[in-house]
């Protein structure tokens, strides 16, 4: 695995000016051509990690052992030389899409912009080009939708340009940072069939960044567990069910169920030695 | 407790030839103290059912009522007293440059009531917050954490109804249990009204009696929560949603 691994991350700490703790604390990973998963407690430091690797964190202090990305000391990179990587190389779908699109732009347009930042080609190339990308994510009528401003399309609209704009720039890592969250389950499906597609016939490497159990359950290859800025527990996604963290465990009895009790939902009892991570499974 | 009724609920954006028809006519009645839920395609409307009805926008024409109370009677203080919403997307509701204690002290003010420090630390102790964050800035929140500030400032006005929109999507399911079940307490203990947008079958089987599927700006359909398990849905868009839950729920 580690002779084709796209990522490969060692002890990789942040902790944000003005903190007195780690965000994220020695957490270390590597990624081939494969769908992994993260989950874990809400500001647990996952999105931290994303933007570790992207060194989108101008106010914090990051250290790690090492952070290789392809050829790449990720560590080592100017911000210039990022500039090349990231988009390009490297591309993250933000959790809040629509704070990452620029507020008094027509959606349709940013996308066009994003492929002419990558590709030579003309303006009417690049419409042609982004049309077709808001039809391939299942956005109805795009020819309306592409004339719209940010505040004017749907949450899930807003995923699906993100998730556009990221396919045109042909990227070999994708960081998504829950990006079906605010999708209906069966157009979810078909954006999580694009990725896949990606994963499967262009070999790159995906990193799934989702509260969503049932979609890493059966989407993803591994799982990373994250709780309070420490990676806990790293498993085959298929055995997601037998895992042995209590925060895993946890989290497994808080689910809703169709056809469930409907009594109070089961909560967690957090303990401070959950920082510690469980042994690898073989 | 408050029942909220919607009736030929109708919104046009855009004017000439780029006009579009978002909702055609839509009407259902929520009754006093439910929990009713609004799942349906990405873009069919279910936000701005929500907007319709908090009056965000008043383009719109129909009749919507909380306790037999026309929404546009209402004086946007009176209103506010009434009716709050979660909104979908957290970062776009809070201004940036205010700390979570102006997001949460200012309708505290504007409202004239008092304790206001014993309410905020009620109130972001309740969504599984620490005190100190009553100091942070939205930047400097995790996007579950936004949401959960959002969760606050909707709660701490105590509103007979409240709308949701996606109010837990951005929570790993340990915190959205804990929500959860505060609304579920709250709906029960003080009998508030809600409307919940979820794209999850099981959290709307988990927390509403009844809920309306749209497609294209129109509800398909009203069903029961029992409707889910067994599918017992006519409407073909809303029986292919649901059949596509419950096999998400086994497998993708
Ligand atoms: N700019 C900042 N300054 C200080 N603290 C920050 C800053 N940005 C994030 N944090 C804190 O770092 C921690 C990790 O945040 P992060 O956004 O990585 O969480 P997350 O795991 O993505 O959570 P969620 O699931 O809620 O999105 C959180 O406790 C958050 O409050
Ligand atoms: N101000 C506006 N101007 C033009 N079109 C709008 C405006 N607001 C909403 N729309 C359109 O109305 C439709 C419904 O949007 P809405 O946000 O209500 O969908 P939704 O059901 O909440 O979807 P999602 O599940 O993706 O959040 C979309 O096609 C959107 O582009
Ligand atoms: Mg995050
Ligand atoms: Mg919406």
């Amino acid at each position: 695995m580690s002779a084709t691994s796209i990522l490969d991350v060692r002890n990789l700490s942040v902790r944000y000016n003005g903190t007195t703790c780690d965000a994220v604390k020695d957490v270390s990973f590597t990624l081939g051509r494969e769908r992994l998963g993260i989950v874990g407690e809400s500001g647990s430091g996952k999105s931290t990690i994303g933007r570790a690797l992207l060194k989108l964190l101008p106010t914090a202090k990051v250290i790690a052992d090492k952070m290789r990305f392809e050829e790449l000391d990720l560590l080592s990179l100017s911000e210039r030389q990022m500039l090349d990587v990231r988009g390009k190389r490297m591309s993250m779908i933000l959790q809040d899409p629509k704070f990452s699109l620029n507020p008094i732009q027509r959606v349709g347009h940013q996308v066009a912009e994003a492929y002419r930042r990558h590709f030579r080609c003309t303006k009417a190339e690049a419409r042609e080009k982004a049309l077709a990308m808001l039809d391939a994510v299942k956005i109805n009528d795009p020819m309306r939708v592409y004339d719209l401003y940010p505040h004017e399309i749907s949450g899930g609209m807003g995923q699906r340009f993100m998730i556009a704009m990221m396919l045109l720039a042909d990227p070999d890592l994708v960081i998504a940072d829950e990006p079906t969250s605010a999708l209906d389950v069966t157009v979810r499906l078909q954006v999580l069939d694009i990725l896949d597609g990606l994963v499967r016939e262009r070999g790159i490497g995906l990193i799934m960044i989702s509260h969503d159990l049932n979609l890493v359950r059966n989407f993803c290859d591994r799982v990373l567990i994250m709780y309070s800025g420490h990676m806990v527990e790293s498993l085959a996604a298929r055995e997601l069910d037998n895992a042995r963290h209590p925060y895993t465990r946890g989290l497994l009895a808080a689910q809703p169920r169709i056809g469930g009790s409907r009594k109070p939902l089961a909560v967690l009892d957090r303990k401070d030695d959950w920082i510690n991570a469980v042994e690898p499974t073989a | 407790m408050k029942r909220v009724d919607i009736r030929n609920l109708s919104i046009t954006f855009g004017t000439g030839p780029a006009a579009a028809r978002v909702l055609p006519d839509v009407s259902f009645s929520v009754e006093a103290g439910e929990c009713f839920g609004l799942v349906g395609e990405s873009g069919s409307g279910k936000s701005t059912v929500l907007r319709c009805i908090s009056m965000l926008t008043d383009i719109w024409s129909g009749k919507v009522t909380i306790g037999g109370t026309n929404v546009r009677d209402l004086a946007p203080l009176a209103r506010s007293r009434e009716i709050q919403m979660v909104f979908q997307d957290p970062y776009g509701s809070l201004h940036p440059r205010q700390s979570v204690r102006t997001v949460l002290s200012e309708p505290l003010k504007i409202h004239k009531l008092g304790d206001r420090e014993a309410r905020m630390s009620k109130a972001i102790t309740d969504v599984g917050l620490p005190l100190s964050f009553l100091d942070r800035f939205p930047h400097q929140l995790s996007g579950g954490q936004r949401q959960r500030v959002a969760i606050a400032r909707a709660l701490i006005l105590e509103p007979t109804v409240l709308l949701l929109d996606e109010p837990t999507s951005a929570l790993d399911v340990s915190v959205q249990a804990e929500i959860l079940n505060l609304l579920q307490k709250l709906r029960e203990d003080r009998g508030f009204t809600y409307v919940m947008v979820s794209h999850d079958l099981a959290v709307v089987d988990h927390m509403c009696a009844r809920f309306a599927v749209m497609q294209h700006g129109e509800v398909t359909e009203i069903l029961p929560r029992e409707a889910i398990s067994g599918n017992g849905a006519t409407h073909p868009y809303a029986r292919e949603l649901i059949a596509a839950s419950l096999a998400y729920e086994r497998a993708l």
